[in-house]
């Protein structure tokens, strides 16, 4: 397991409510480690694990939508 | 105020369907209409207000989310219609989406004063690279590369000047107006403001290190230390939604089946459990404030590492200071010669020559003072060290006393009683003796005879009596915790009017001082150092407070506060900051759930409407935003 830590920029977060559960959504992600979504900052930061990346990239965007699918976090 | 796209398309949404509805319920009132033709021109503002939210609510359904804002107020006022309150049912959707667009703009005047806050990362670097000046982002820029500063522009880099000289404005780092002369060999950080000339400075630190990314990574990341508050918030909005839903549910059922009145009334009311059911106006505000105190109090060079010492803070009633480098400048240096029947030339060499071999910082500073004054270092002989009273050495043949009050009175005693006679030397050693402010004095006699005295101090800084006195008018006890002997440090807490002194401490003494300190406190206690070697005391207290850390890394590291200026009545500001946000996030709880919990009781007993229910949901939340703006206003 090699843990990194990383900042994404979102965009479209409008709802505050919506932050918060996005963010415990993403905590529970198998390979996540702590999630945290900055609703002022329109950020969010997570330490996964890199080994799979890929994965755990495709399960944050698709709990991302279920919550606001209005919402994308900007991984690239 | 500018709008965006979207809130523009919402607002000529929002005012169509407000003529819309006018319009229906004008003719609703005049002509009598068949049920289906109220419905179609009910039905009209009503789409054209909330289709989007309608539209949403069904799609996140099929995520699975249940609880959603946009499902709740679609089941309350398609509901509403459903039980024929037509005109209602539309003017609820269309002020709920008012209220939307009110939370969307002041979000983003929040998110706007945020960014007007932290902006001072440097955009671009002009480098000199291979002879020619390249415009480059600053992380792209290697450390030893020269990098130019016009004036006007930030200083993209930590660095020293190699050439030109300038006036720097350094307050969007320490908060501080004056402006700081830069010439070559100034060490300049990051985030300044070129005032006046044209400077080349070599590059010390990657981008990354440097101090302007260090203060943003700051601010930024201290939002994710979350205060209780904010935590309290955040474990009550998840039980909060289901609850009132719950709630909703049985009082559309119950009543009906116990009492036998009609469904209509108590789904009504029910309906309107629905509406505030959204716990957004504290799940908005409360990170907000924190994040608003957080950011106003870095425009002032005062960095908090996380709401949560915000929180600690506000309540402390105990500080702890170290003298040194805190209260006091932090270098000795010598501050009055008073030459005794010599040139103050003289007196300055004897006992900068007395003085030469100590290793004592009081020493190296009489040394350092003789080096400015180019007096030429000669060897001593014969050098003696009496501990606690002072040095003796003998040079070309004449014997230098150097030391405190005592011990040149002694030294002149024996050798002059018979010579000179001591009546007229100890009164004036007896008059020097009173005079001394908070320095320490080093009294100096040659051959027996008086020569004066000098005294080396380390200064007060010029607000810290200030500081002291604003900290006590908050009712917050101060205690001074030193090294320094006795003497020294009491003259230094009179001045000061500290309330508690502890002097003579050894550093791990300084540890269990306040570690005793902390313990006996009934409130929180804070800790203010310079950060260079109070780390454990810094990490020990409820608030660590490091000053004067601009560029110093290390004490950015340890503390939880960080003053970037040298100022200690930067404390006093901090806590007013903090206690201003706590007081906003305090208002902001009590009134959202206090206005929420009145119209759930009241809507229960038929008293309130949906119309209210909606003000208790947006219009609670807008009230809520614009309170937490308040919170990253400071007074300059």
């Amino acid at each position: 397991m090699a843990m990194v830590k990383k900042v994404y920029a979102m965009e479209d977060l409008d709802c505050a409510n919506c932050a918060r559960k996005m963010q415990d959504a993403v905590n529970k992600l198998d390979g996540v480690e702590s999630c945290e979504v900055n609703f002022m900052l329109q950020k969010m930061t997570l330490e996964f694990d890199e080994d799979s990346h890929d994965k755990v990239i495709k399960q944050v965007k698709k709990c991302v939508r279920r919550v606001e699918p209005d919402c994308t976090v900007l991984f690239d | 105020m500018k709008l965006t796209h979207k809130q523009k398309k919402m607002l000529i949404r929002i005012i169509s369907a407000l003529v819309l509805l006018a319009a229906a319920m004008v003719i609703s009132h005049i002509v009598t209409l068949p049920k289906a033709a109220l419905v179609v021109i009910f039905l009209i503002p009503f789409a054209i207000a909330g289709y989007d939210v309608v539209f949403k609510a069904v799609r996140n359904i099929g995520h699975g989310q249940v609880f959603d804002e946009n499902f709740l107020m679609t089941v309350a006022t398609i509901g509403a219609m459903i039980i024929g309150e037509y005109s209602e049912g539309a003017a609820v959707m269309l002020f709920y989406q008012v209220g939307e667009l009110f939370q969307s703009i002041a979000t983003a005047k929040s998110r706007r004063n945020i960014a007007e806050l932290m902006d001072i990362r440097p955009d671009s670097a002009v480098v000199l690279r291979d002879g020619e000046r390249k415009e480059l982002h600053p992380s792209e820029v290697n450390i030893g590369e020269l990098i130019e500063v016009r004036p006007g522009e930030k200083v993209p880099l930590d660095g020293i000047v190699v050439d030109g000289e300038s006036t720097l404005d350094t307050s969007a780092l320490t908060g501080e107006s004056l402006p700081g002369e830069a010439v070559a060999g100034t060490e300049i950080l990051s985030g300044c403001v070129n005032l006046s000339g044209t400077i080349t400075v070599k590059v010390q630190k990657p981008f990354g290190e440097s101090t302007v990314s260090k203060i943003l990574e700051l601010v930024e990341t201290a939002s994710s230390k979350k205060a209780r508050t904010e935590n309290f918030i955040t474990r009550f909005a998840r039980i909060y939604t289901p609850a009132v839903v719950g709630a909703a549910v049985l009082l559309a059922v119950i009543p009906p089946l116990v009492t036998g009145s009609g469904w209509a009334m108590w789904i009504t009311r029910a309906l309107t459990f629905l509406v505030v059911s959204c716990p957004c106006a504290l799940v908005i505000s409360v990170p907000m404030s924190f994040f608003g105190g957080i950011g106003g109090a870095s425009k002032q060079g005062i960095l908090i590492k996380g709401g949560n010492y915000m929180e600690t803070l506000a309540k402390a009633n105990t500080i702890i200071f170290d003298k040194t480098g805190t209260l006091t400048k932090g270098s000795f240096s010598v501050a009055r010669v008073d030459p005794y029947g010599c040139e103050e030339s003289e007196l300055i060499k004897l006992a900068a020559l007395a003085e030469s071999e100590s290793n004592h910082l009081i020493a190296k500073s009489l040394v350092e003072k003789a080096q400015e004054m180019g007096i030429e270092p000669l060897e001593v002989e014969d050098y003696h060290e009496i501990a606690g009273k002072g040095v003796s050495c003998t040079l070309n043949g004449r014997k230098i006393c150097a030391g405190n009050f005592d011990f040149i009175a002694e030294s002149c005693q024996t050798v002059t009683q018979e010579r000179i006679g001591i009546g007229s030397d100890l009164r004036a050693l007896a008059v020097l003796s009173k005079t001394v402010n908070e320095g320490t004095v080093v009294y100096v006699s040659c051959d027996g005879k008086f020569m004066g005295a000098l005294e080396i101090s380390d200064m007060l800084k010029s607000d810290s009596a200030k500081a002291i006195k604003s900290l006590k008018s908050m009712g917050i006890k101060t205690i001074m915790l030193t090294g320094d002997n006795n003497a020294a440090a009491k003259s230094a807490a009179q001045g000061l009017e500290i309330d508690e002194l502890h002097a003579e401490l050894l550093p791990e003494q300084k540890v269990e001082y306040a570690e005793e300190i902390i313990s006996q406190a009934n409130g929180a206690t804070a800790f203010v150092g310079d950060g260079i070697n109070d780390a454990p005391v810094l990490s020990r207290a409820d608030v660590g407070i490091a000053m004067g850390a601009a560029g110093s890394d290390a004490a950015i590291e340890a503390a939880d506060i960080v003053l970037m200026n040298d100022n200690p009545s930067a404390i006093a500001e901090a806590i007013k900051i903090s206690k201003k946000t706590i007081r906003i996030v305090y208002q902001n709880i009590s009134f959202a759930l206090g206005i929420k919990a009145v119209v759930l009781v009241t809507s229960a007993l038929g008293f309130t409407n949906m119309w209210l229910a909606v003000f208790a949901d947006v219009g609670v939340a807008i009230l809520a935003i614009l309170n937490a703006m308040r919170a990253g206003r400071v007074k300059k």
